[in-house]
């Protein structure tokens, strides 16, 4: 099994027409990934490469049953964009857009919160979602995903997220999905949301965490995993040696304490029982320890 | 972006939050006629984004045009912990009774905004906060929801501010709210937030970060620019778009994402380099982005060896490999440079390399060999 897409999933892409939309959703095709159509208003009764293009989201998936939707257009657009999938009832909205301002961000999130819960959104800011060999949504590069787990992926960073399936495929260790969260303030999918999930996914039987420093949702991970996770977990946080953030005021310094730095991030989640790497290197190979005493 | 005092009030300006009359002064004598135009007392502001100005001398009163002269000539050119005084705010001094604190900011981990509220404001904020948290009334605001009038007088009484400051506050703080939101602040802070003997309240500090992400949409912003402290390699790096950090080490370092640059920065310390600087070309880099990068990092004299670890997503290995290229001819790029390719196309731009490699252009299949190599060639 894999966690939020799989074989039977159908993709529509936002922005199909565009450079980013067209090369990485016709990638994605490629991967085997059901796309099965594209959305840019005004375009409507196009194709690209024979994927139908729809005026609306509404529209797409009423002709194409497509249950998940991928995001690649610019940030002005995006928050649109992402409303309009969820007001379509899609169930799992992808978007990869950088760039998107953080009040914009904060009210998408919480308006799909309470207006739409039936949907999920990944990113923005992520790289997407793949579950080698049945679907791969967004910008990872397939060919060095291997299938077939036991190992779940959950990263914050973008190319960190392929450094790890990278590390795993190295070792000949198969991941059920790798689930790329993005790094931006406020992301659709926490990496709590990711754990749960992977908890209850019989195939998976460990997960591996690549964090990075700023914000606490590695503290936050860190907590859950103390208390709900009977899984093993590898992490590993990168910006031990990068400078410190700028602190944002007093109030940044108050809400975060001590909080943010990457010593801060591994200290809480070796005391919640994660094996921690000090590269991606070494978070491999720990997993590689724990794949082999499953 | 961070703005200085002066801006930030500007900032608030434009939403009507109450600001002491001022201006911004270059020299002593526009110091002086600043501070005719606002009427004495008068305070006299060193402009730097450091903390601990007061305390360093770098805030100064004066009730006549002569003490003008005295404090503006002292604190121009101060050193205040690194950073050089260029610019002075002159504003009519306030008399305070009481001194307040307010901030609007992204609660990251309630996915909510915060707002912070506190009858202890002052320079001791961050102490208070540790000491005695209870004294800072905080509130979460949905963002779809805003901040309600109501909520805005329910918070008020929460931090007991004095009874004649209520209706002022109220006002300020819905008027900041809107600062933060529609003004795309990412921080969004008065400190001290005073209240006068006559009942009045109004901003006696500006702290903004705006969010640069909003850009497009704030033409206004451009007036902020260009006035932002930086080195000579990060000023570089910021006209041509890149995000770059400097550091001190020897092992120049380009990579694409955040995490895996922060990463690469990591790796190069634990095999015993250490990095010159935090360099992310984003997703998407073309050619012409790799070729600014190997610019930026060319103009830094400490860089021995190049370090480029890129792992393809949205970025193409073939549009890397050419950027490199189309660098090496345009440019004598001082240091021999060790790369690291892999994901999105990474075959295509290591054939694109093979006929340039030699000791000056070396690939390597791991992260980790490639920063043993880099740190060697530092040596």
């Amino acid at each position: 099994m894999s966690i939020f897409v799989d074989e039977t999933t159908k993709v529509l892409v936002q922005g199909l027409t565009g450079s980013q939309g067209k090369f990485h959703g016709l990638r994605n095709k490629a991967y085997g990934t059901q796309v099965v159509a594209g959305v840019t208003p005004g375009k409507g009764g196009q194709d690209v490469e024979g994927i139908p293009v729809f005026d609306s989201v509404a529209e797409a998936v009423e002709a194409t049953g497509a249950n998940a939707s991928f995001v690649a257009v610019p940030p002005k657009a995006a928050p649109g964009a992402i409303l309009q999938a969820a007001e379509a009832g899609v169930p799992f909205v992808v978007c990869i857009t950088e760039g998107i301002p953080a009040q914009d961000e904060a009210l998408v999130f919480n308006r799909i919160k309470r207006d739409f819960p039936g949907t999920r959104l990944l990113g923005p800011n992520c790289p997407g979602i793949i579950s080698p060999g049945k679907c791969n949504i967004g910008i990872t590069p397939g060919e060095i995903a291997q299938g077939g787990g036991p190992v779940g992926i959950v990263s914050r960073s973008g190319t960190l997220t392929y450094q790890a399936l990278y590390e795993l495929k190295q070792k000949g260790i198969g991941v059920t999905t790798c689930v790329g969260i993005g790094g931006d303030p406020v992301p659709g999918t926490s990496f709590i949301d990711c754990l749960e999930a992977f908890e209850k996914d019989p195939e998976t039987k460990a997960v591996i965490m690549f964090g990075e420093i700023g914000g606490s949702a590695e503290e936050e991970a860190a907590a859950f995993i103390a208390k709900e996770m009977s899984k093993p977990v590898v992490a590993y946080v990168a910006g031990v040696t990068a400078p410190a953030g700028k602190k944002m005021g007093h109030a940044g310094a108050i809400i975060s304490g001590s909080k943010g730095t990457a010593q801060a991030k591994m200290d809480a989640l070796r005391a919640a029982g994660v094996k921690v790497g000090l590269n991606p290197t070494e978070a491999g190979e720990l997993m590689a320890e724990v794949v082999a005493s499953l | 972006m961070d703005l200085f005092e002066y801006q930030g009030k500007q900032y608030f300006a434009r939403f009507d939050i109450p600001v002491s009359a001022g201006g911004v002064a270059d020299t002593v004598d526009e110091a002086v006629a600043q501070a005719e135009l606002a009427g004495y007392p008068v305070v006299v502001k060193a402009q730097v984004q450091v903390g601990g100005r007061g305390k360093a001398g770098g805030i100064k009163l004066a009730d006549n045009a002569d003490e003008v002269r005295t404090h503006a000539g002292n604190i121009l050119g101060m050193d205040i912990k690194g950073h050089v005084v260029k610019r002075l705010w002159v504003e009519h001094a306030s008399d305070i009774a009481k001194e307040y604190y307010a901030s609007f900011t992204l609660d990251r981990a309630a996915k909510l905004h915060l707002g912070m509220l506190s009858a202890q404001g002052g320079v001791e904020i961050e102490q208070v906060a540790e000491e005695n948290p209870e004294a800072i009334a905080r509130v979460h605001i949905d963002p779809v929801d805003g901040l309600t009038e109501e909520a805005a007088r329910t918070w008020v009484a929460e931090a007991d501010l004095d009874p004649e400051a209520t209706e002022g506050a109220v006002d300020i703080l819905l008027k900041l709210y809107r600062c933060y939101v529609e003004g795309d602040a990412d921080l969004a802070e008065i400190n001290p937030l005073i209240l006068t003997p006559e009942g009045k309240v109004h901003a006696l500090d500006a702290k903004v970060t705006l969010d640069d992400n909003a850009a497009f949409r704030h033409p206004e912003w451009d007036e902020f620019r260009g006035l932002e402290v930086r080195d000579a390699r990060e000023t570089l790096a910021a006209e041509k778009g890149l995000q770059y950090v400097g550091l001190d080490g020897e092992v120049g370092i380009i990579a694409n994402g955040a995490g895996l640059a922060m990463s690469t920065c990591d790796v190069v310390n634990q095999v015993g380099g250490a990095p010159a600087n935090f360099l992310d070309i984003g997703g998407g880099a073309s050619a012409e982005v790799m070729a600014n990068a190997l610019e930026v990092i060319n103009s830094d004299e400490k860089v021995k060896a190049i370090f480029i670890n890129i792992f393809g997503g949205i970025t193409r290995g073939e549009e890397v490999a050419n950027g490199i290229v189309q660098a090496l001819d345009r440019v004598d790029i001082k240091a021999p440079i060790v790369i690291r390719l892999d994901g999105t196309n990474a075959e295509q731009g290591r054939e694109i390399l093979q006929p340039h490699l030699s000791d000056r252009l070396r690939s390597k299949p791991t992260m980790l060999e490639a920063a043993r190599e880099a740190v060697e060639l530092a040596r």
